[in-house]
């Protein structure tokens, strides 16, 4: 291990993960079936044998992994491993991308995800998504939150409306500090503020599952552990899927973590387990921190 | 040796590099602003006559003897319109000199005038006929051009005789000669005589062009920016459309005025000359720019701004205008602007379409005959007198003016409405 760390000093650390070459990692042809418990009773998202394509290039092999109900899943794994793309499909996210291609069942309590009686669009509104880089609209911060119950008809007034504004700040933590200016641009918030507005625009649409693509890796320490407590507090209302590269966030905020590799779901777990005591090889490589 | 010393060594060429660079761009800019100082000053120069005019004060007998006009009665415009305004002038040039006698000179000395003086009489009298009476009426006419080009530039030319010039030292004396702002050039249309030519017409004729241009464009080149864009599939119909709508750019302009004939004025039957052509024509030329800069505005709309909306369950159609749509249309108006200040200059299409045409008549819409700024110059720099080198100058001035003004407007939207994320 210390070979292997001692060759990564001084190196940049890159975006494109390479598998080390060195013997004590193993490769991937280790892998033969996912280990743990990735299958559950009454989950709220259900997917079975899901293989992704970009084009020719297969993202993702069939992976199976149930996603239950009030619960924070943690998806972890060294970059390129497939896990973003996965949480993409959860809420056909990739149908934007030209020569996206995905198999398998993916359902949403119990119904087809990908079947042509759902409507990508009531699904986005059922399954929200919080993203990795803070991207508010260039508008109020009134208006950042307010349109998603404006596009979908939500509000019979002008005062539910407000209502529905005051409430997802309330809960994503914000309405403290911009109680004051709600009509001033959500671009001139602090990148942890901006996060939080993410949030409460994708709570007033009332979702039942919140997707979040490492929503915390462009903020600072503070801003991180505001937005972590605020996931947990979230947990009460909603089913709640997070990517991250912090395996100490992961730790902290959820109850069952997932670990992909190039593409294949390798292990699944209580969060405690898989930190402590991981089954595969290439989950304990990765948490000790022998690469990713 | 070691390493810092060889390192030092090299160092002083290496400055002496980049100073001498910083050197041949400062030439290369210089020589380009010379060039541009020359031109604007060779054409304010060349333009200043053209914004004054030389006029001379007659004392027109206007009683109703002289007139020819019945000693009572209403005078109604039948009855002036009647009058013999051209032999009134006449007659009062005879009255200023006397001396002259011989029929030569006698036509020497009408060459003075405006042959429009006898109009401006015209319309005064008919306009006011309280003027007729027994005090003469004191009016500043006209100069002819050559003798406004004589008198303002104080240069003897071939076209002046001797004989007008000691007439023209004699109305010096007498104070009846003066240079006054020339209104005639932004109040009047396009005419033989110099000295009453002006761009009216031209200014009219271009903006009923541009408005038809934008009405067509506008609509047309941002909804197939956003169909392209957003969309259309992409498949080789939509490679094949992008590649062409990359070669319309750059064919030359002429060829869409053949175009422009053979399908809107010989297949559809529209009228020669009027600006609906034109504007239908300059469309087309204007098309392709509108496109690629309304596209490129589109692309710069930052991904994640898409992302977010449809994460929130917009429908594409939504994500396109409630979002990229807001943010791409500063780069979309600049791209339009610019495209208009194109079809602002441009000639070359408008003289297969016959808006080349001598129209004297001031255009009061997009159906009526026209012609345009650009190709008003063009006209005059052919024209042999002297003064309309004066007015072509001062009409390129005021086109450049124009153009100045629309790209300080696509400038200033830009600055304006730049968004930062």
């Amino acid at each position: 291990m210390t070979q292997s760390l001692t060759q990564d000093i001084g190196t940049p650390v890159s975006e494109s993960f390479e598998m080390p070459k060195s013997s004590a990692t193993t490769d991937v042809d280790d892998f033969s079936a996912t280990i743990g418990e990735n299958l559950i009773d009454d989950p709220k998202i259900r997917t079975r044998n899901v293989d992704v394509f970009y084009n020719e290039k297969q993202a993702i092999f069939d992976v199976s992994l149930d996603i239950g109900r009030n619960e924070v899943i943690a998806l972890i794994g060294p970059s390129g491993c497939g896990k973003s793309t996965y949480l993409r499909a959860l809420n056909r996210m990739n149908d934007t991308i030209n020569g996206c291609r995905i198999s398998g069942d993916l359902c949403l309590d119990g119904e087809d995800i990908y079947s042509k009686k759902m409507d990508p669009v009531l699904l986005r509104a059922r399954v929200g998504m919080v993203f990795q880089k803070p991207n508010p609209f260039p508008k109020s911060i009134y208006d950042n939150v307010a349109y998603g119950p404006r596009i979908h008809g939500l509000a019979r007034s002008n005062a539910e409306l407000d209502e529905i504004v005051h409430t997802s700040l309330e809960r994503a933590g914000l309405m403290k500090e911009v109680k004051d200016r709600l009509q001033s641009p959500g671009t001139g918030l602090s990148g942890g503020q901006q996060q939080r507005l993410c949030i409460a625009r994708t709570i007033a649409v009332s979702p039942e599952v919140i997707l979040m693509d490492e929503p915390a890796s462009a903020l600072d320490p503070i801003a991180t552990a505001i937005i972590e407590e605020l996931i947990d507090e979230l947990r009460a209302n909603y089913t709640i899927a997070i990517v991250t590269h912090s395996m100490q966030q992961a730790a902290r905020v959820s109850q069952r973590t997932a670990y992909f590799h190039l593409g294949k779901l390798v292990e699944v777990g209580e969060t405690s387990q898989i930190f402590t005591n991981p089954r595969h090889r290439l989950t304990e490589n990765y948490i000790t921190g022998k690469f990713g | 040796m070691n390493n810092t010393e060889i390192v030092k060594r090299g160092l002083a060429r290496r400055y002496a590099r980049e100073k001498r660079f910083q050197l041949y761009g400062r030439c290369a800019v210089m020589v380009g602003f010379i060039f541009l100082a020359l031109l604007l000053v060779d054409i304010i120069v060349k333009a200043m006559p053209a914004f004054s005019v030389t006029e001379i004060r007659l004392d027109v007998a206007v009683d109703r003897t002289t007139l020819e006009l019945p000693a009572q009665g209403a005078l109604t415009p039948e009855l002036l319109n009647g009058v013999n305004y051209s032999g009134l002038i006449k007659q009062t040039l005879r009255d200023l000199f006397p001396e002259v006698t011989s029929r030569k000179d006698k036509k020497l000395l009408y060459q003075l005038v405006s042959s429009g003086a006898e109009f401006n009489l015209h319309d005064l009298l008919v306009n006011d006929p309280g003027l007729v009476g027994p005090s003469p009426l004191s009016i500043w006419v006209k100069a002819d051009d050559d003798i406004d080009t004589f008198y303002k530039l104080e240069t003897v030319t071939s076209r002046v005789d001797e004989r007008q010039m000691e007439f023209v030292d004699k109305l010096k004396n007498e104070a009846r000669i003066r240079t006054a702002f020339n209104t005639t050039f932004f109040t009047a249309s396009d005419s033989r005589e110099p000295e009453q030519a002006g761009i009216r017409g031209a200014l009219l004729g271009s903006f009923w062009t541009l408005l038809v241009t934008l009405l067509v464009s506008l609509p047309v080149g941002i909804a197939a920016a956003i169909y392209l864009e957003e969309f259309a599939p992409q498949n080789r119909i939509t490679d094949f459309i992008e590649i062409n709508i990359n070669n319309l750019a750059a064919v030359p302009s002429i060829v869409f005025g053949l175009l422009g004939l053979a399908v809107f004025i010989n297949f559809f039957g529209l009228p020669r000359s009027a600006p609906l052509v034109g504007g239908l024509v300059l469309s087309l030329m204007t098309l392709p720019t509108i496109i690629i800069a309304s596209r490129a505005a589109i692309k710069s709309v930052p991904p994640s701004i898409r992302e977010a909306a449809l994460g929130v369950g917009a429908s594409h159609m939504q994500v396109v205008f409630h979002h990229v749509l807001p943010l791409a249309m500063p780069g979309i108006l600049t791209g339009a602007i610019i495209g208009m200040a194109q079809a602002l200059g441009e000639t070359a299409p408008l003289l297969m379409i016959g808006m080349i045409a001598f129209i004297v008549d001031v255009p009061g819409g997009i159906t009526d005959s026209a012609t345009v700024l650009p190709v008003q110059i063009y006209l005059w720099s052919d024209s042999p007198e002297r003064a309309f080198t004066a007015l072509t100058a001062a009409t390129i001035l005021v086109l450049l003016g124009f153009l100045t003004a629309m790209n300080a407007i696509a400038i200033y939207l830009r600055k304006r409405f730049e968004r930062r994320w």
